[in-house]
């Protein structure tokens, strides 16, 4: 430990840490910009600059280590003028249009410029434009990118995947895909871990906000909402909702509040796939001497999916063939529940709430004046409206049914966008919107949260077991499958706790399960970088094991690169923890006795993994 | 009639000394990594700072090339843009009415010329040729990479043992570069922007002298020593590496590491190469050589003295019982200047003369008066050694100037203070000769010229040939390679050099590499180092491996530091006058303090900077 004064007090932090936890220890804010903890202190922006006693220059408080006797100064005239004209400086970089940005309000440069009081910038604005395909799900504005690299950082350190990387040198230093690629030949897995971790407006998910307030508004369109696991631990952030108030039912009230027509839960879906997915993994593992591949890897992260396939595609085969529970949903959806609840839009005149209908008006307006939209992308409009629209979609009554799905997650757009993921023509999930998408929505139509009575998510696709609930978590997708497949194995339940040794901040974790006299190998894996290491692994040799789970996120989807944006907070743990916790109050704790899933096995799709199961709910990712 | 007044120097033109010599400095330091374009730029906007504004050409095509070349950094250049810069920097040239003009147009032409490619991709795609890859200069500078801010800091901590390991990570010569590397690292130093570059190579030597633990080697079967690094398990792969000089025995210890089994094959008695039969044992004296190598040779190094390849075994045949094969012979044959009575008696070549040191048999030139023709370091070398030799006289005789020399400003002025005169400007003619002995070097005065391929080139003087007289000639004008008998045995050769592909790997010979100075052409130890890592890499890669190198040495943290102006600290030498008679070492390492306030003064690149971005520091390879 080392002892110093921050401001006069004295402090005691461990050795090699940076002034800056000891500014923190002794209760004293300074500001940073382009530091994430443990992950970059380059020191770029200097905005966290201090004073050192006997130091003729400031020092960064980021990577300057505490030492023995040091008394720091985060308050002089001198520090005050530099963390200033420095972001200043980074203004001057920068397209300062706050009105119309999507991180306003939500902005660590647009809150620096306020808690430094300043209130002009005398530079003249030099931003960079470079151009974009705007149909990409990763959408960067290099006009309000201020090079803090963070992006580049989270890219190579986090995720192992080198998208981001700087261009020229000295003052024309920027920010730009590597090796000047177009990005979609950068190997971007569409993580949005950059977005999450990106201080300003620069990078953002694709903006499908008007595609979905056109269907709202289309009285010949039943419109379904799905919801994630994880979208459940975080929406209410931003509505000054906070824990039990940001509930399930709360959610589901504000989905049919903006005009949703039938609210359901991924969670049915997650159930599914833990049948198709758990009866995939006993069946390979019970071929293993007959040359199955093994270990068998998760596949319903879809950042997961596109590393394997832009980075390792020689893991292709290792992939489950079981689809994710978004797209499991949205195919049982329309070939399931939409004829047997025979969906139609219920929705005459009167029934509407009159703010959903003035919001769904607007949404109108938006769609045919695509120049007036601002934070939308017309392109993306055109790309969901041309799968959406199509007029052989409409069932029987002449309704068509769409499908938007509410995820934590940039790569679920892609993912719904895959040709594969689509029957004649048709997508399974019409629109994704990311939970800050959702939170956009919500304002755009004027939905108090807070004012509204909960409500139960839409029958059937309402239930879903505890099991399914803690997808949103790293391991959770692993814990749930064991579950089921303990039961498959030895006719009985286990005890639903037997498993939770899966659960963990570790990225890369390892545990051997006694599966009723097998023992079973399990890792779990979250962050990109993670996985790498362990796909090394087993190719040295140095591992085995039977079943793999990777989340692309680090925390899995509770840390979602689709989630609400918290500067300088990595939530997953969190997030995590309420899904567990919701895990422990579900009815059933196993996805075998959702009664639901049951229900579509004997009505619809006979057995896991039957001729129609694989049709539906299955896919070759190596085809996407 | 009007007074005259003193004139005195104006303290605006201090300033403007101070600046101008800050930035000649800063010019030096930074030359790494920089953008072709941007840099040409900048020496543009400077030169038209100093333009006086009368000439067209200068006043308004210095700015113009400077905002077209401002347009192509900013991804905002037309077409026509790129071929009007050139057509600008031409008429400068050709037109402008001083030196500051044309010098301008002259250096804007040269970049277009030189960094035609880096124009190319800012006037086409709007970007760098690559990005600040070389984030740290002092590694960037150094051909093997060494941790340099690592090792700097693991002295300054006083943590000797793990600077010796770090070093030997990227270069098991630890030792002999303390003493004799040229260190290419201190070049771009960007503490020279502050005042002086580190003083590098003396706190690498500093480490080795307080690290003698690191040498330490264990008698078969005994435990490894704590200076032993890691070693890959054993792959039972066999590798011959012909010659054991710094590149042969570089790549067979990383190849050792690796799991792999080299077999040094060298044609003379010990090994070392040119470290041994080139370098002066008053610089790197032989005990601590083979010191050195005798800890290499421990880590897992066969060695075969005495056998000449291929005379002694047949390229063929050492392909036929190895995995791999690693040419490294160094370049150690004599050339000649062809010179009339060049074959009399007392005609020396400086490699005969080291190599015969090299395996201990010291001549005796007592009482002899010696001319060294040459002006490299080799030349300063061979001066110094006669001297020691007991030469009662040594001249060295070059062509140009001193200021042309191609040796080291420091091996110059230490063979000056010991007593070598230097003639300038004296272009060897003949030999003069008396009953077939050497009697006189006869000199042709020659003047200074015009330049030629960047440097000056001397001109026959309206003189006359003088003649020097001597008893003994030592000719220091450059070594060949003996690629003769590869040629025969297969291998190609192209300007009497061995030739290899970009990784080493020899055309047309399958598991053949080659590299150092039989590749290059005579160079220096650190760049036969670099050479030997980088051809341990491809051996491995070519067997099918992918063994990597590492340290396991955490580096300090950079701490809090203003790091103000402070002088450098250089290795004290022995005096002239008790040296130059000996062939101790000559050198002195730096004191405790010394190495304390230098070590100080790095200024942690791999800290500040884009040093920390990323990855930070390679931790392996």
């Amino acid at each position: 430990m080392v002892n110093l004064t921050v401001n006069g007090q004295a402090v005691q932090v461990p050795e090699g840490a940076p002034i800056l936890s000891a500014a923190f220890a002794s209760g004293t804010r300074v500001p940073t910009l382009c530091g994430i903890k443990g992950v970059s202190d380059i020191g770029a922006c200097r905005v966290c600059v201090v004073e050192v006693e006997g130091c003729e220059r400031l020092m960064a408080a980021c990577n300057t280590p505490a030492e023995e006797g040091m008394a720091v100064r985060t308050d002089t005239p001198r520090v005050l003028e530099a963390r200033r004209v420095n972001v200043q400086l980074m203004l001057s970089q920068h397209e300062v249009k706050c009105p119309t940005c999507v991180r306003n309000g939500n902005c660590v440069l647009q809150s620096l410029a306020r808690e430094l009081n300043v209130l002009d910038v005398p530079y003249a604005e030099n931003a960079t434009h470079q151009s974009w395909d705007a149909s990409f799900p990763l959408i960067r504005d290099s006009a309000k990118c201020v090079r803090c690299l963070r992006c580049v950082q989270v890219c190579a350190k986090v995720q192992g995947c080198d998208v981001w990387d700087v261009k020229n040198r000295a003052t024309r230093l920027d920010v730009d895909v590597r090796d000047g690629l177009p990005i979609q030949d950068a190997g971007c897995t569409l993580c949005g871990q950059c977005v999450t971790h990106c201080p300003t407006g620069a990078l953002r998910e694709r903006d499908d906000t008007d595609a979905v307030l056109a269907a709202l508004a289309d009285l010949d369109t039943v419109c379904v909402a799905q919801v994630a696991p994880a979208v459940r631990t975080s929406w209410g952030e931003g509505f000054g909702l906070e824990g039990t108030d940001a509930s399930e039912g709360r959610l589901a009230a504000t989905l049919g509040a903006l005009g949703f027509d039938y609210v359901f839960d991924t969670n049915f879906a997650a159930d599914m796939t833990i049948m198709e997915e758990g009866s995939e993994f006993l069946d390979r593992l019970g071929k293993r001497d007959a040359g199955a591949v093994l270990p068998m890897f998760t596949s319903c992260c879809p950042g997961w999916v596109r590393y394997v396939r832009l980075h390792r595609p020689d893991k292709l085969a290792s992939l489950s063939s079981a689809k994710s529970p978004q797209q499991m949903f949205g195919a049982l959806l329309k070939s399931y529940v939409a004829p047997k609840v025979g969906m139609t839009p219920p929705r005459s005149g009167a029934d509407y709430q009159a703010g959903v209908r003035e919001g769904a008006g607007i949404g109108i307006g938006l769609a045919e004046h695509p120049e007036g939209s601002g934070a939308n992308d017309e392109a993306a409009v055109a790309a969901v409206a041309e799968g959406g629209v199509a007029d052989e979609a409409c069932d029987a009554a002449g309704k068509r049914v769409f499908c938007v799905s509410f995820m934590p997650c940039v790569a679920k757009k892609y993912e719904a966008a895959v040709e594969e993921m689509a029957r004649e023509g048709e997508p399974d999930v019409d629109a994704v919107l990311t939970v800050r998408e959702l939170q956009r929505l919500v304002r755009l139509m004027h939905v108090d949260p807070r004012r509204l009575d909960e409500r139960a998510f839409d029958d059937p696709m309402d239930e879903g077991s505890g099991a399914a609930v803690i997808f949103g978590a790293t391991g959770g997708v692993m814990e749930a499958a064991l579950r089921s497949a303990y039961y498959l194995v030895a006719g009985q339940n286990p005890d639903p706790e037997a498993f939770s040794a899966v659960r963990g901040a570790d990225g890369w974790r390892e545990r051997t399960f006694d599966m009723d006299g097998t023992p079973v190998r399990v890792a779990v894996a979250s962050g990109l970088a993670n996985a790498a290491k362990l796909l090394d692994a087993l190719d040295a040799g140095e591992v085995e094991y039977d079943f793999v789970e990777v989340m692309a996120c680090p925390g899995g989807c509770a840390g979602g690169g689709g989630q609400p944006i918290h500067e300088a907070c990595e939530l997953a743990a969190e997030r995590g923890a309420v899904l567990y916790g919701l895990d422990k109050q579900r009815a059933t704790r196993f996805s075998h006795e959702n009664p639901h899933v049951a229900m579509c096995y004997e009505d619809y799709l006979e057995a896991p993994l039957s001729h129609r199961a694989e049709e539906l709910l299955h896919t070759d990712q190596a085809t996407w | 009639m009007a007074l005259m007044e003193v004139p005195r120097p104006a303290a605006a033109r201090a300033v403007v000394d101070d600046v101008c010599g800050t930035l000649a400095r800063r010019a030096q330091a930074g030359s790494m990594g920089m953008c072709p374009v941007e840099l040409t730029d900048a020496f543009v906007t400077l030169c038209a700072a100093q333009s006086c504004g009368k000439c067209v050409p200068c006043r308004v095509g210095l700015a113009k090339m400077h905002g077209i070349m401002a347009a192509l950094l900013d991804g905002a250049a037309r077409p026509a843009d790129l071929p009007t810069l050139e057509r600008t920097a031409r008429t400068a040239y050709a037109s402008a009415d001083c030196a500051i003009g044309y010098e301008a147009g002259a250096m804007v032409l040269r970049a277009l010329e030189g960094f035609r490619d880096d124009f190319r991709s800012h006037a086409d795609q709007g970007r760098c040729t690559g990005g600040p890859r070389d984030a740290v200069p002092c590694v960037a500078g150094c051909p093997a990479h060494v941790d340099i801010p690592g090792y700097v800091a693991l002295v300054n901590a006083g943590r000797y043992d793990d600077a010796v390991r770090l070093i030997r990570k990227d270069n098991p010569f630890a030792l002999a570069c303390g003493l004799i590397c040229e260190h290419p690292c201190e070049l771009g130093c960007r503490r020279g922007v502050v005042d002086d570059a580190v003083n590098i190579r003396a706190l690498k030597r500093y480490a080795v002298d307080h690290a003698p633990a690191m040498f330490e080697v264990s008698p078969d079967g005994a435990p490894a020593p704590a200076s032993a690094p890691a070693r890959h398990e054993a792959t039972g792969k066999r590798i011959a590496v012909v010659g054991g000089g710094p590149a042969g025995l570089t790549a067979a210890y990383y190849l050792a590491l690796m799991g792999h089994s080299p077999v040094v094959y060298e044609q003379r008695e010990h090994l070392g190469g040119m470290m041994r039969y080139g370098i002066p044992a008053y610089r790197l004296p032989r005990e601590e050589l083979q010191r050195e190598i005798d800890w290499l040779l421990a880590q897992g190094i066969e060695v075969r003295c005495g056998v000449r390849v291929p005379d002694d075994v047949a390229l063929d045949k050492l392909r036929a019982s190895h995995d791999a094969v690693y040419l490294a012979i160094g370049a150690h044959t004599e050339k000649a200047l062809g010179l009339e009575g060049e074959g009399a008696e007392g005609v020396l070549s400086a490699v005969q003369m080291l190599r015969a040191i090299g395996d201990g048999r010291l001549h005796d030139f007592s009482g002899e008066r010696i001319v060294v023709v040459g002006g490299g370091n080799v030349a300063m070398d061979v001066a110094r050694t006669a001297l020691r030799l007991g030469a009662e006289e040594v001249t060295v005789a070059y062509r140009r100037r001193i200021a042309d020399m191609t040796a080291q400003a420091e091996e110059i002025e230490g063979a000056i203070a010991e007593g070598c005169v230097i003639r300038e400007l004296a272009a060897p003619a003949r030999i003069v000769t008396e009953g077939g002995h050497v009697a006189g070097l006869e000199v042709q005065p020659q003047v200074i010229g015009a330049f030629d391929r960047g440097r000056p080139k001397p001109c026959r003087a309206d003189a006359l040939a003088e003649t020097i007289p001597c008893d003994r000639v030592l000719m220091a004008v450059g070594q060949g390679i003996d690629a003769a008998p590869f040629a025969d045995g297969g291998v190609p050769v192209e300007w009497g050099r061995l030739a290899a592909g970009p990784f080493g790997e020899v055309p047309g010979m399958e598991g053949v590499f080659c590299g150092g100075d039989c590749a290059t052409g005579p160079a220096t130890v650190i760049r036969a180092i670099a050479a030997g890592k980088a051809a341990a890499r491809n051996i491995d890669a070519h067997l099918g491996f992918a063994h990597r190198i590492e340290a396991g040495v955490d580096v300090p943290p950079a701490q809090a530091s203003d790091r103000r102006p402070c002088g450098r600290s250089n290795a004290a030498e022995r005096t002239a006058a008790a040296r130059k008679h000996d062939f101790a070492l000559m050198e002195m390492g730096l004191t405790g303090q010394e190495a304390a306030q230098e070590s100080d003064r790095c200024l942690r690149c791999d800290h500040h900077g884009l040093g920390a971005f990323r990855g930070g520091r390679q931790q392996s390879w």
